[in-house]
């Protein structure tokens, strides 16, 4: 049955191979091609889920060695597979949300010319992502994450005619590397210290490890971390990222791969656990991240950037989470699965609204759409509540654990993180509620096309995009419940990630209670706000705060000073260096060698007389040295 | 020979006279290569004109994979390794390199014959099509002979058979165990080379002319060499590699003829330095090496590939034999001197064809650059050394004969146009062709992921294990000149606009499209995964004594 697991893989990796190579003649029902991949690997994925839950909790994890890609003496670099209870949740996430997704691409992107182009990158996707969930060893988690990279570049900058993407593209790659420059590190470091990059044995080794290693491997990772899910400070580039086709956004930049990152710090449990230091990084990484998150969140008027803020709030909660330690872990993977299906459930929902609204993200120019689009505004309202955390429904379940885990860190620093997870909930609820009135209820704003003039006509989109909305929608709603019923989310995932559990310095109940009404504060005032007011259609000027927000607190600035500037200073004075100094150089040593070759050629006579005469010469100079050689 | 000896012989005694034992399965490959060159000549002798081309391909084709498949029996029966052991009488061995150089030199020689059968280049004379090859080598260029003889589409087919005897003489030569057997060999595989030089269709002058200079050249190399043999004679007394070796490490039982002649070292040391003058001349090394560029762009282009890979291949066997087995102990006597042999024959090459003009002629210097490389890997003296020579052979041998196939598809109305500028924007005009000459290239230059970056990387790293640094320092950099030229091609194909009367690239028929075929793959393939062929040559560097 192990033998299916490599499966998962090639199936779409198989799909992108034929989509990206096969040519036009696929071009009819390639998008169906892709779809079929994707939902290939999903039932793949549910029969070894299946299959992994017929066996008994410590028989669970299986390993499939693939093959050995360098087998070299004390360097060994397998294509192996390791499929745990952590990555079965991740599979059934990938393949299942990545099915519904494909399908609502085929509705989505139905009239683009390059649609079999888009679902190969997105089967590429899968196949990386997958590889990167399954991998038993860093290096080939190297590899799945620098895939995943490529295809998130890819498909962002899928409508590469507009500058926008094209620019957007290249900034996530950009900022990716950095990240990913954190990941090779940490993955040389794994060597050096391990003589190994292969989990069972880096882990098992950690024990014997210094801390100030094992501290400099964890900040490494955290690094990987920031850079794949868009955490301060390397977050910039998943704002511009929405610039990709909405499915992609739903898909990469809300559910999976943004939430890469979280993977990486939950399965390196056994060094974080050792480095309380890197672990309070982590931990101060996810928490201003969840503010600074929600803060961009509410000023944006650009639906998907106002979402897109909100997925890096909410990473943000999971970084957190998973920095408690394993008071954290498992939550920080439950919230990461009910995200997964509320945000994508609400990017889907943003793809419809943008249909049916010729394509316009501005949400200034939405208002009154629940009647047009009644499904959408279900599923989309569904979603609403999910994330905000309104009891009952997914969201509630795995924020209201973080909140409690963030508490219960104990003393001083317990207090400073549960206060800021809970301003964070208030905050979600406010943006949330901002884009929900400010899309569903009001009154109409939509203009006419300011170049064509065309008054945009509302309208439900087609089924198949409808119904994978749906389906989102009931795990939004149900999935918190579903997992915390019988604690069964923790029972899965506790022989992986281990699980304390955590004592918070006021009551659970309590918490709870908080967590509600700072929920109904944040809804209430976004309610006074742009429920009761009407929203003007061009933006007010907005206090400092809201200015900054707008221009994503100014990180682009920021950037732009401190990173971009003084490294255009030091490129220019490189090339100066180069230009001057080692081009001179490198001229003058070529311009050398070209006259001796033009003077050495000259020797060359075309006389035989005069090659025997070097010959000979050459002969008497051989004799001679060798007899020399003899005498000194 | 002594009085009693002769009175024997005379008075028909002959049982005093053993007969020598020859082990003809063990030889088997020479034997088919040697028996297949013959057919070839009963062939031209009897066979009518018309049906030559076909049988002689056909008898090459068969002795050459016969010959192969026996060299692989012969491994795989062990004798590579443990059952590795002398023949005839201790003039041959059959060992480890002997069988891996054998089984090089035959499948180049297999990929040659296909660049030789190549008959859609040429535009079809009386019906006929024509290859590389002189109408009739005997006419006089220009003369109202060959103007017949080419109206009438006649072709070589001699070609054939003389690449037999050569590919004959290039399987003993590496195998060759005594200095006579060796110069024996030097002499078969060179004499049809000769010939063979001089015998191309287009630009008949320049063909003779080479084929002349590397006849005087190659007669004055051999008769260094057979001094060499002499002197050595005269300390030894013998000319097997094994006794030399015993006789110059002092562990041969001392006769009274050796205690005179021992004392003179100097016909050692002469004997071995005129021994590699030789050797040196064949693998084209500074300063022996002058030949190389006349003889290379003279040549038939299909014959100068199968001379630049299979030659090398076959002298440096024979010189990795001599030093390894008869001179071991002298190593540092010729390593010094080796030394300076291997930095100028790096050094001069790589200079020297920066200035270069004709691409045969650039690949010329660049053969003797890698002459030098390959002398790193033989100064290295460890069995590290043999292997990575071994498989630098192996990966030099195909990217070589593959580069020149590619040379001959690139024409204009005058023959081969092999001048630089009319490459210009071959890249655009013929992206695959380009390609292909530009991995060639790359291979040349040692890049990764092709043959060339693994087998340098052997060679440098066995020098280096060897204790000769500053060798491969020297190595090094002129990889770094010899890098320029290369790419210089590269870029000039790819980023310079066409010629707009330049050359065209002929469509080729299978037989050259599959020697260029199996160059990529080898190249790539050595390149990528050279893991088992890296084993292969290191199971196979242990010479038998």
């Amino acid at each position: 049955m192990n033998s299916l697991i490599p499966l998962l893989v090639a199936v779409p990796l198989a799909g992108a191979a034929l989509l990206l190579l096969g040519g036009r003649a696929l071009d009819r029902f390639g998008h169906w091609l892709g779809t079929l991949a994707a939902a290939g690997s999903f039932g793949i994925g549910l029969v070894l889920f299946a299959e992994m839950l017929g066996r008994p909790t410590d028989q669970r994890p299986v390993r499939e060695f693939l093959y050995s890609w360098i087998p070299v003496n004390g360097f060994q670099a397998d294509v192996a597979f390791q499929l745990d209870q952590l990555s079965m949740t991740f599979v059934l996430l990938i393949t299942g949300v990545g099915t519904l997704i494909h399908v609502y691409s085929t509705g989505y992107m139905a009239h683009d010319e390059r649609r079999r182009r888009f679902f190969g990158y997105l089967n590429l996707f899968l196949a990386a992502m997958l590889l990167l969930v399954l991998a038993d060893n860093y290096l080939l988690l190297y590899v799945g994450w620098e895939g995943v990279g490529l295809a998130s570049y890819l498909l962002i900058g899928f409508w590469q005619h507009k500058p926008s993407a094209a620019t957007a593209a290249k900034k996530a790659f950009i900022v990716n590397r950095v990240g990913d420059l954190g990941l090779s590190i940490a993955i040389m470091l794994m060597f050096v210290e391990f003589g190994s990059f292969a989990f069972g044995p880096v882990f098992g080794a950690a024990d014997d490890a210094s801390e100030g290693k094992l501290t400099a491997i964890g900040l490494m990772l955290l690094l990987a971390a920031c850079g794949k899910s868009a955490q301060v400070p390397l977050q910039s580039w998943l704002g511009d990222a929405m610039e990709g086709p909405t499915p992609v956004s739903a898909l990469i930049h809300a559910a999976t791969m943004v939430t890469a990152g979280v993977y990486l710090i939950t399965r390196s449990s056994a060094i974080f656990d050792l480095a309380p230091d890197a672990q309070t990084a982590v931990v101060a990484v996810g928490t201003v991240t969840l503010l600074f998150g929600a803060i961009v969140g509410c000023a944006k008027d650009d639906i998907k950037k106002a979402l897109a803020g909100s997925t890096m709030s909410q990473i943000g909660y999971m970084v957190l989470a998973a920095g408690l330690g394993p008071i954290g872990y498992v939550f920080a993977i439950m919230h990461l699965v009910t995200h997964g299906f509320f945000k994508a459930g609400l990017f889907l929902g943003a793809g419809s609204v943008m249909h049916g609204m010729n394509d316009e993200v501005n949400m200034r120019h939405y208002g009154g759409l629940r009647k047009y689009m009644p499904v959408t505004f279900a599923t989309f309202g569904l979603g609403y509540l999910a994330i905000i955390g309104f009891p009952g429904l997914s969201g509630f379940f795995s924020k209201d654990k973080i909140i409690e885990a963030a508490f219960s860190k104990g003393g001083t620093e317990g207090w400073i993180l549960g206060l800021c997870a809970l301003v964070g909930a208030a905050v979600t609820a406010f943006y949330m509620t901002r884009v929900m009135m400010m899309t569903f209820f009001g009154e109409k704003r939509w203009q006419p096309d300011p170049e064509t003039g065309e008054e945009p006509h509302p309208h439900e989109s087609p089924k198949v995009m409808t119904l994978p909305m749906v389906v989102l929608a009931v795990g939004s709603v149900f999935a918190g419940a579903l997992f915390t019923y019988g604690d069964a989310f923790l029972k899965w995932l506790e022989p992986v990630t281990g699980f304390e559990e955590g004592h918070p310095p006021i009551p659970a109940a309590a918490v709870t209670v908080l967590t509600t009404v700072c929920m109904l504060a944040g809804v209430g005032l976004a309610y006074t706000m742009y429920g009761r007011t009407r929203v003007p259609v061009t933006p007010p000027v907005g206090s400092a705060l809201t200015r900054a927000a707008r221009r994503d607190l100014l990180q682009d600035d920021f950037n732009h000073a401190v990173l971009v500037r003084p490294g255009s200073a030091l490129a220019a004075t490189l090339v100066w260096f180069d230009s001057r100094g080692l081009d001179g150089f490198v001229n003058g040593l070529a311009a050398t060698i070209g006259g001796v070759s033009g003077r050495l050629r000259r020797v060359q006579t075309g006389f035989v007389r005069t090659y025997a005469l070097s010959m000979f010469g050459g002969t008497l100079v051989l004799v001679a040295t060798t007899l020399l050689m003899r005498s000194v | 020979m002594s009085p009693t000896l002769w009175l024997a012989a005379a008075g028909g005694n002959s049982a005093s006279i053993p007969a020598p034992h020859i082990e003809y399965g063990q030889l088997s490959p020479m034997l088919i290569v040697f028996a297949a060159a013959v057919a070839g000549i009963l062939t031209e002798a009897f066979v009518p004109r018309r049906a030559r081309y076909g049988v002689q391909i056909g008898i090459s084709l068969l002795g050459l994979g016969g010959a192969f498949a026996a060299v692989v029996v012969l491994a795989a029966q062990g004798h590579a390794t443990t059952q590795a052991g002398l023949l005839a009488m201790g003039s041959v061995a059959i060992d480890g390199p002997a069988l891996f150089l054998q089984g090089v030199i035959l499948l180049t020689a297999v990929m040659a014959v296909l660049t030789y059968a190549e008959r859609r280049l040429e535009p079809r004379l009386n019906g006929h099509g024509v290859d590389s090859f002189a109408a009739q080598g005997g006419a006089v260029p220009g003369g109202d002979q060959e103007r017949e003889a080419t109206r009438a589409g006649f072709t070589t087919t001699e070609v054939f058979p003389l690449t037999l005897f050569a590919v004959g003489g290039m399987l003993l030569f590496p195998a060759a165990n005594d200095l006579l057997t060796m110069f024996v060999a030097l002499e078969v595989l060179s004499l049809p080379l000769y010939l063979l030089c001089g015998l191309a269709r287009r630009r008949r002058l320049l063909s003779q002319e080479a084929a002349l200079k590397y006849f005087l050249l190659g007669a004055f190399a051999s008769a260094f060499f057979l001094f060499g043999t002499a002197l050595l004679y005269g300390y030894a007394g013998s000319v097997q590699l094994g006794d030399i070796a015993d006789v110059v490490s002092g562990v041969a039982p001392v006769t009274p003829a050796l205690t005179v002649t021992t004392q003179n070292d100097a016909l050692l040391l002469i004997g071995l330095a005129m021994l590699s003058v030789g050797l040196l001349f064949k693998v084209g090394a500074v300063p022996f090496h002058a030949w190389t560029p006349d003889v290379y762009q003279g040549a038939p282009t299909p014959v100068t590939g199968f001379m630049a890979a299979a030659t090398k291949t076959a002298a440096f066997g024979a010189f990795l034999r001599l030093f390894y087995v008869a001179f071991p102990g002298l190593k540092w006597d010729w390593r010094p001197v080796m030394w300076g042999v291997a930095i100028l024959t790096m050094v001069a090459g790589a200079i020297l064809a920066v200035t270069q003009q004709d691409v045969k002629r650039l690949l010329a210097y660049s053969s003797i650059a890698h002459a030098g490389f390959i002398l790193t890997g033989v100064i290295a003296t460890n069995r590290q050394g043999l292997g990575a020579v071994l498989f630098y052979l192996l990966a030099y041998s195909f990217v070589t004969l593959g580069a020149f196939a590619v040379v001959t598809l690139v024409r204009d109305s005058k023959g081969e146009a092999t001048h630089l500028s009319s490459w210009a924007g071959l890249g655009r005009r013929s992206p695959l062709l380009a390609a292909v000459f530009a991995l060639f290239l790359l291979a040349f230059a040692g890049i990764p992921l092709t043959s060339g970056f693994t087998g340098k990387f052997a060679v440098f790293q066995a020098a280096a294990a060897g204790g000769a640094t500053p060798l491969v320092i020297v190595g090094v950099l002129s990889s770094a000149v010899a890098a320029f030229f290369y790419i210089r091609v590269i870029v000039l194909m790819f980023f310079s606009d066409p010629q707009p009367q330049g050359p065209s690239v002929a469509v080729p028929s299978p037989l050259t499209a599959t020697a260029i075929g199996v160059g990529v793959l080898v190249t790539l393939g050595l390149g990528l995964l050279p893991q088992y062929f890296l084993d292969l040559a290191s199971k196979a560097s242990l010479f038998v004594r």
